[in-house]
């Protein structure tokens, strides 16, 4: 930004935006309807599953592979476990990771895009050097790698998935602090003095909340497959605790005779990501418009 | 072509931290890793130590990294615990069977999400666009791994067209590859969809139509060319992502490939040959992703000056 000898008068182009349809609106509202239902359904899985699923998800019976029924909504397994129960209470492994996953790699993510957008240049550079190294490696493959140093079970995949997230927050949250530099105001509490972290602190961590609120929420959907794909290649929960992804991968043996046994587990995962991602896109289009229309 | 070398120089750094990470991950896990080997064994301490000289574990942290790239350097990505093969090569000749899943699935990605964006994109809001978003927007959402067993029980077990595990045949690798590639078809949708709409708002396009171009030759030789590039980038992207959903779907189908190789690997902490898959898989994705800047610069010469400087 350098000052202009005389004021110039700069008309660009006038974007008008228009009045928003009815199918616009309808979409916010239902957008707004599926966050609401998207909070209230994961908090009651995450909090009382109990309330959902009164049968004791690991709680054996006679009725063995009974077919879905009034008695057992979602059919009963090998060993006459109630599939609905189960489904319900493997939520709480599978929703627990991605979460806590994401809200890890979040603050990490932002930690060390603000420190390296504010770094002096050698610093920022060798920084930015391992986040590509990071993000030259596919989330999976991040993932496995902890999770074959660090043993299996939710703790480790809530690890890996707040590792393997961290780099792409990282990597977003530099660039717009590098454009959030050069503005005027960040100049301005650099020329009075304002040390870094206190600019970080003050102005920049303020002016990137919306952004990282529709990075993270974008993510959980990720998560959320990322945590069930580990789970699902037996890396989470021990049999016989309930987990979406290892009571699908083991329901796939009885494929053919019990379809009701990886089913379930599978629509519970699709709608999970499904609301996730619908909040996420409804998140987006409400705090950052720009964002949305591309 | 300076851009070409300014971006090989880019990859040297990224290339050395692949091995960085590769190397250190025998270092990460909590004890020794000679233990560790031979955990299970009752090991007296002089076979540990001896493995340990065996392994370098006894000389200085930079002397055994400087060490471990002097093997890269010849091919050599050390031997399996368990089978005290070479891991190189009990990578490589499974690594073709993972790349033709991957490869399958790139074909079924590309060949249903690029029509299918390209038609929604052309007719924005007409009911084959509203079809097409629902399905794309349930394909990212369906998990592969769900998707494959759901497509068993329907092509396998009910109506038998299709084997349900991996035969060697073409026809096994159906499932496998829709299964895996639905979910990138749905991002190209999207993508290619998103884009098709904003370039037809291109003054270009109006001058073409007004020059009496024909309709399909502005929609493939304008809008669409302007809509690989960011297609062919974000294929390149994926690849890693498709790759690992590879080795995982091999798993699921019991094809023998990297991905049950890796799986029983990390049960086994078998790390020589965890190191080696990610070398390979790291190396493999950074030069995918070489190959199609350098490509995406051939198309559109203004990324170039972009992607030089950082």
């Amino acid at each position: 930004m350098t000052s202009t000898p005389t004021s110039t008068l700069v008309i660009g182009p006038v974007v008008v935006l228009d009045k928003p349809s009815a199918t616009t609106r309808a979409r916010q509202v239902l957008g707004r309807i599926a966050l609401a239902v998207t909070v209230v359904f994961f908090l009651a899985l995450l909090i009382t599953p109990g309330a959902l699923a009164h049968v004791d998800p690991v709680a054996t019976g006679d009725d063995i592979l009974a077919a879905p029924s009034a008695g057992h909504l979602f059919g009963t397994d090998q060993l006459g476990r109630d599939v609905f129960s189960r489904t319900i209470h493997g939520a709480h492994p599978v929703l627990f990771a991605s979460l806590l996953g994401v809200v890890l790699a979040t603050v990490a993510g932002v930690a060390v895009g603000i420190a390296a957008g504010v770094a002096p240049r050698w610093l920022n550079a060798v920084v930015m050097r391992v986040v590509d190294v990071l993000l030259a490696l596919p989330v999976l493959l991040i993932a496995l790698m902890l999770i074959a140093t660090a043993g299996s079970g939710v703790r480790s995949i809530v690890l890996a998935i707040g590792i393997a997230f961290t780099p792409g927050f990282a990597r977003i949250v530099e660039g717009s602090v590098r454009t959030l530099r050069s503005a005027e105001f960040v100049q301005a509490a650099y020329v009075f003095g304002s040390t870094r972290l206190r600019t970080s602190l003050r102005h920049l961590l303020p002016n990137l909340v919306t952004e990282v609120v529709v990075l993270g929420s974008s993510a959980i959907g990720w998560a959320v497959l990322t945590a069930t794909t580990l789970s699902f290649l037996g890396l989470g929960v021990l049999l016989p605790q309930p987990d979406w992804g290892s009571d699908l991968a083991a329901g796939a043996t009885n494929l053919s005779t019990a379809w009701w046994l990886s089913t379930f587990p599978g629509l519970a995962i699709t709608i999970t990501i499904l609301l996730a991602n619908f909040s996420g896109d409804y998140l987006m289009t409400v705090l950052d418009p720009r964002e949305a229309t591309t | 072509m300076t851009f070409v070398l300014r971006r090989l120089a880019s990859v040297i750094p990224v290339l050395l931290g692949i091995t960085l990470v590769a190397f250190l991950l025998i270092h990460l896990i909590p004890g020794d890793p000679a233990k560790v080997i031979l955990f299970g064994s009752n090991a007296t301490p002089e076979q540990i130590d001896q493995l340990r000289a065996q392994l370098g574990l006894d000389q200085p942290l930079w002397k055994q990294y400087l060490d471990f790239l002097g093997q890269l350097r010849r091919g050599d990505l050390g031997t399996s615990y368990l089978t005290q093969n070479s891991v190189a090569h009990e990578l490589f000749s499974r690594a073709p069977s993972t790349l033709a899943l991957t490869a399958a699935a790139l074909l079924v990605a590309i060949a249903v999400g690029v029509p299918l964006g390209l038609v929604a994109g052309t007719r924005p809001n007409s009911l084959f666009d509203k079809v097409a978003r629902a399905v794309s927007f349930l394909g990212v959402a369906v998990p592969y791994f769900f998707l494959a067993l759901v497509m068993v029980l329907l092509f396998s077990v009910d109506l038998d067209w299709l084997p349900a595990i991996d035969d060697g045949t073409p026809a096994g690798l159906v499932i496998p590859a829709v299964s895996l590639g639905w979910g990138y078809a749905a991002i190209l949708t999207r993508l290619v969809r998103g884009r098709i709409i904003d370039e037809y708002r291109g003054e270009y396009v109006k001058s073409a139509r007004a020059r009496g171009c024909p309709e399909w030759r502005v929609l493939l030789r304008h809008a669409l060319r302007n809509s690989s590039i960011p297609a062919i980038t974000t294929i390149g992207l994926q690849f890693g992502n498709i790759l690992t959903g590879a080795a995982i779907t091999e798993v699921i189908f019991g094809r023998a490939g990297l991905g049950s190789f890796l799986a029983t690997s990390i049960t086994n902490k078998n790390i020589p040959v965890v190191q080696g898959a990610v070398v390979v898989i790291g190396v493999g994705y950074v030069l995918i992703n070489l190959v199609v800047d350098v490509i995406v610069g051939a198309v559109d010469p203004r990324t170039r000056v972009a992607a030089g400087t950082p």
